[in-house]
């Protein structure tokens, strides 16, 4: 007999598949963003706002080598001066949130704190994607 | 006394045939289970385990978190 010890909440904060009623309805992790632009701590401000903008974004997360999320570049980090580190430039520390959270709760979430986009990441704080608000709450209003 | 594991160690027992049991109440497990997994709730296991379980296949316990 083995006792996983750590239970549903690591399964699902893992990002892992479920079954059962709420299988079937959107959480953050589904409809947040994988193809968001990343950053070192060690880059340079300019040559990271080059590459997000060439990809079509004006957001960036910031994560180390183990894709451990230490920051976030809004439009506003985006601007500052390229000749600065990532590491000085970005918000540290951003508000992150599990992927099994439903998407109807993200969107009443991140409307109330005026938060445009989140980072999405596992229990051990892995990025699994960067969930924009716009998206949780169209999403949300698809399963009113 | 069950053998403590983490995520990785569930998934390799998984491909090697256990089977997973959630003891939380029935309709917790409705909401949201495991793949695959069983629901023999705290009060109802030592009843039906035996019935619902195949004794030659490792068996892997979970509840929602630590607590």
């Amino acid at each position: 007999m083995y006792d996983y010890v750590a239970g549903k909440l690591d399964w699902m904060a893992a990002g892992l598949p479920t079954e059962g009623t709420n299988a079937t309805h959107p959480r953050a992790g589904d409809v947040s963003r994988k193809d968001v632009p990343t950053a070192q701590l060690d880059e340079r401000l300019g040559e990271v706002r080059e590459r997000v903008r060439a990809a079509g974004w004006d957001a960036a997360v910031v994560i180390n080598s183990q894709r451990i999320v230490f920051g976030l570049l809004r439009s506003k980090e985006l601007e500052k001066d390229p000749d600065l580190r990532i590491e000085q430039a970005m918000r540290p520390g951003p508000s992150t949130f599990r992927p099994y959270v439903s998407i109807k709760e993200m969107a009443k979430n991140m409307a109330d704190h005026k938060l445009e986009s989140s980072p999405i990441t596992t229990s051990d704080g892995r990025l699994v994607g960067l969930l924009l608000q716009k998206d949780a709450i169209a999403r949300a209003g698809e399963i009113e | 006394m069950p053998t403590e594991i983490d995520r990785k160690q569930v998934q390799s027992l998984l491909e090697g045939g256990a089977q997973l049991v959630e003891v939380l109440p029935a309709d917790e497990y409705e909401e949201d289970h495991l793949p695959g997994a069983l629901s023999l709730p705290l009060r109802r296991l030592e009843t039906e385990a035996v019935h619902q379980l195949d004794r030659t296949r490792p068996v892997i316990v979970y509840c929602w978190d630590t607590a």
